[in-house]
């Protein structure tokens, strides 16, 4: 019999396998980006920085009863009678814990909380801007320190204590004393840092977006979180990319990020009218021989009939100016093959383009098409760059 | 913690164990250690420190940690089932707790050690469970991480579904082993002098017959043996991990089939060793409030610790003060609620104890019902008469609370394919649980493999075959 008290501090086991665990989620989470990306937890997380997202298939599963159909046996406070109804399906009188997450028949699901950095940085992996130049005027260096010296003299604000102090007990040592302390210049040691210049391509992007009222709620929605994921994705991976936003209807024009992600607005379309301002936005800004330049575009496809023509003219005239154009056409929610007819805007595009190596359309469905749509923009591709 | 307060509570241990010994209790030695949350909630997590990696148990510190964290809900103790045994007390504790899960602690281990079901238990687990560790880790090095880990995931998938008499089998298959070493017919440099009393042997034994090979016996009920021993597709080291886990769940199986038992037992001996305390007024009062937060009735749950207490303290009044018709029918004379209860945390399980000592009044004053759920919506109250409350909680405690089921064939169709059947008592499985586990049974068989169940009131085959799931 006794009592203990020892060192714990080592003690990581069920850090380590929480770690294992972790590694599971994210697996999952890859397996599963596809719905993960247009989740509404996620687009509407207002810089939250973690959300629950549901992820199918990280149950442990066992042979066991049906919850639902079984009878079980609970305790009431001595006045409870046959009838009474103790609680509403999902919560039998809180008689399951969280151990029991996604018994419930429809409840697929396994609900993680995802940090959303780290969410962004799997989506992203293998994403980069497709057909980037090297534009030799405007090339604009950005400047990072990088500490990665030790030197005896130095800033004393930089001193490296933990060096100065080895560096102590070595010299008093080598003097015959075991001990820290009586410290001198000699002792002293500094962090000292390097500038590193990193040169970089300067990048546009053009997000333009239909917003005629032929844009319902999910069509608008689709667009923005793949607008979301577009532009989380610029600011991670590149320094120096400008992003303008155009809105249209039947006319466009720039507006800011929030009036981007958030306006509604009504009326008939127009898809020229924002080609148009792409184009003198570009004219007057950024020259294509300074800027490599990426506009994108997403409607629903339903343009004025009389104002095709022009928008096929200046789809061609931007895709001559820019390193790829992307285009998405977004469907009615759950109609797979709906309008693939001439009417729509994206198989005039294919039909009539000139310049179609440097076009990329998609067509968006379903929620779960905003990822592969995203890889189809900004995934690896095996094209040379044309010198 | 101050080394006063320590040796404060060493003197508390002491008097503690008095007490205990004073009632009757008659623990291995326990030992103490006081530690941090991380560490009470790991060892909480495998349920035995030193266990083998595996994400499910990374997923249950992470959900406890996260708990406690934010005081949702915190673990005093954590008793290992050894000898000597353990109790973990957690450093933020007060005094009074300290004392409180110490009794309690001392309850538990009383009933580890006298407990019938706990007679076959291994008393040196510990280094059992580290010993595997470090085997696991052996063949994570060897066969990659991910391996080992996707193939434990099928093997805990069935973990519950060992024989809780396991220990029968295996002593006939030593007893069988010592008795063909006996005839084994030993090829040495000596064996000359076997020859000297061959007609002796010859007489006394006799030959033992080829096929006298311990047949398959089915049904099994023994999951994960039946799998290790006749999968037609692992790896030495697969019916290994295998084995391991077998023994682990060997060990954890009486404590599943004694909770409420045992928490009962552990709560009204702490809570009458704690009244032998001299405690100050203030120090009762905490006590006090403790107590009734272990054993208070959480409504419309059954809190295992109320409902053994309640049984027990049931159990020593009825055999201390017998009724009349008690005297009369069952010839009892009084005052052996003592012994009485003594002999019931000796002898009993859950299923008997509730079957045996859940009466008509506790029933009643338990407010013990039924609930189901009606037209798919309401949790509804069904009954309240109280032998079909009785029954259906000893039915839920079967099998503590697993489907049964059995291998039936190991050879079905006449090409080695699996199998098994589901002993259907009433309630319906799980059907999406039951396929994605019938692919992790697929995954230790390595065949098609086929479990029968009653689905809507209707007997049902499952299959899968590596690729698709089938079912008429």
């Amino acid at each position: 019999m006794s009592i203990q008290r020892n060192d714990w501090s080592l003690q990581r086991k069920g850090i380590i396998d929480q770690e294992r665990h972790k590694d599971r989620v994210k697996e999952a989470i890859r397996k599963n980006l596809g719905s993960i990306v247009s989740n509404e937890a996620i687009i509407l997380s207002d810089g939250k920085r973690t959300v629950k997202v549901p992820i199918k298939a990280l149950d442990e599963y066992k042979f066991r009863f049906n919850y639902q159909k079984g009878k079980h046996v609970g305790q009431g406070d001595g006045k409870t009678r046959v009838g009474d109804v103790i609680g509403r399906e999902n919560r039998p009188g809180s008689g399951q814990g969280s151990g029991q997450a996604g018994q419930d028949a429809g409840a697929d699901y396994y609900e993680a909380e995802v940090n959303i950095d780290e969410l962004a940085a799997l989506i992203f992996e293998d994403l980069h801007l497709p057909y980037l130049e090297e534009k030799a005027k405007k090339a604009v260096q950005s400047r990072k320190t990088q500490f990665n010296e030790i030197r005896r003299t130095g800033v004393i604000a930089n001193l490296d204590k933990r060096r100065m102090i080895l560096e102590n007990i070595r010299r008093n040592a080598r003097e015959g004393k075991a001990r820290f302390g009586d410290i001198k210049k000699e002792d002293l040691r500094f962090k000292t840092w390097e500038e590193v210049m990193r040169y970089e391509s300067n990048a546009v992007v053009i997000a333009m977006i239909d917003v005629s009222g032929s844009m319902g709620e999910f069509k608008k929605y689709i667009a923005r979180s793949f607008y979301f994921w577009m532009v989380r994705f610029l600011r991670t991976k590149y320094d120096n990319v400008e992003i303008v936003f155009i809105s249209h209807h039947t006319e466009a024009k720039e507006v800011t990020e929030e009036q981007f992600f958030t306006q509604g607005e009504s009326g008939g379309t127009v898809v020229s009218s924002a080609y148009q301002l792409a184009l003198d936005i570009i004219k007057q800004r950024f020259r294509p021989s300074d800027w490599n330049i990426y506009p994108f575009h997403f409607s629903d496809g339903d343009n004025y009939y009389s104002d095709n023509e022009e928008a096929v003219r200046l789809a061609d005239e931007l895709i001559a100016t820019c390193n790829l154009f992307g285009y998405g056409e977004i469907g009615e929610e759950g109609s797979s093959s709906y309008r693939r007819s001439s009417g729509a805007l994206l198989s005039i595009f294919s039909d009539r383009l000139n310049h179609k190596d440097r076009f990329v359309g998609v067509r968006i469905d379903d929620k779960e098409d905003v990822y592969p749509a995203l890889k189809q923009f900004f995934g690896k591709r095996n094209v040379e760059i044309p010198a | 913690m101050e080394d006063k307060e320590i040796k404060e509570l060493e003197k508390a241990v002491e008097q503690i164990w008095e007490v205990a010994r004073g009632f009757g209790l008659d623990p291995y030695p326990t030992n103490f250690e006081i530690v941090p949350a991380t560490v009470m909630y790991e060892v909480g997590s495998y349920a035995l420190p030193g266990r083998y990696s595996h994400w499910t148990f990374g997923k249950t510190y992470h959900r406890m940690k996260t708990m406690y964290d934010f005081g949702l809900s915190k673990i005093y103790e954590v008793v290992i089932n050894t000898n000597p045994a353990y109790g973990f007390l957690l450093e933020t504790n007060s005094p009074i707790q300290n004392k409180m899960v110490i009794a309690h602690v001392l309850g538990h281990v009383d009933f580890f050690k006298n407990n019938s079901y706990f007679s076959k238990t291994n008393r040196r687990m510990v280094e059992s469970v580290s010993t595997h560790a470090q085997r696991m880790m052996e063949y994570e090095f060897k066969h990659g991480r991910k391996t080992v880990e996707r193939f434990l995931d099928a093997v805990l998938a069935i973990e519950e579904h060992i024989d809780p008499y396991f220990f029968i089998k295996r002593e006939i298959s030593i007893a069988e082993e010592k008795r063909r070493a006996e005839h084994r017919v030993k090829d040495g440099p000596y064996d000359d002098l076997w020859l000297l009393d061959k007609s002796a042997r010859a007489a006394k034994i006799p030959e033992i017959p080829d096929d006298d090979k311990p047949r398959e016996r089915l049904p099994e009920k023994d999951l994960l043996y039946y799998l290790m021993k006749n999968s037609p597709s692992l790896a030495p080291w697969q019916r290994d991990a295998i084995a391991m886990v077998h023994e682990e769940m060997e060990y954890f199986v009486p404590q599943m089939q004694t909770k409420i038992m045992n928490e009962g037992w552990a709560s009204i001996w702490h809570a009458r060793i704690m009244r032998e305390l001299d405690l100050s007024d203030n120090d009762h009062i905490e006590f006090a409030n403790l107590h009734s937060g272990v054993v208070s009735p959480q409504k419309g749950q059954l809190n295992p610790y109320y409902l053994g207490f309640k049984i027990y303290e049931d159990i020593e009044r009825r055999w201390n003060e017998p009724s009349k018709e008690e005297r009369e029918k069952f010839g009892r004379v009084g005052n052996e609620g003592r012994e009485k209860i003594f002999e019931v945390r000796e002898l009993d399980n859950d299923v008997s104890f509730l079957r045996n000592y859940l009466t008509e009044e506790l029933c009643e004053e338990l407010d013990l019902f039924v609930f189901e759920l009606v037209e798919e919506e309401e949790w509804t109250i069904t009954e309240k008469r109280w032998e079909r409350v009785r029954d259906q909680l000893v039915s839920n405690m079967t099998n503590f609370g697993f489907p049964y089921l059995q291998v039936e064939d190991g050879d079905y169709n006449g090409n080695r394919e699996l199998y098994m059947k589901h002993n259907y008592e009433g309630t319906e499985l799980d059907m999406r649980y039951a396929r994605k586990a019938l692919e992790h049974v697929y995954t230790l068989w390595g065949r098609p493999v086929h479990l029968e169940t009653v689905m809507d009131e209707e007997s049902t085959v499952l299959h899968f075959n590596g690729d698709e799931h089938g079912e008429d």
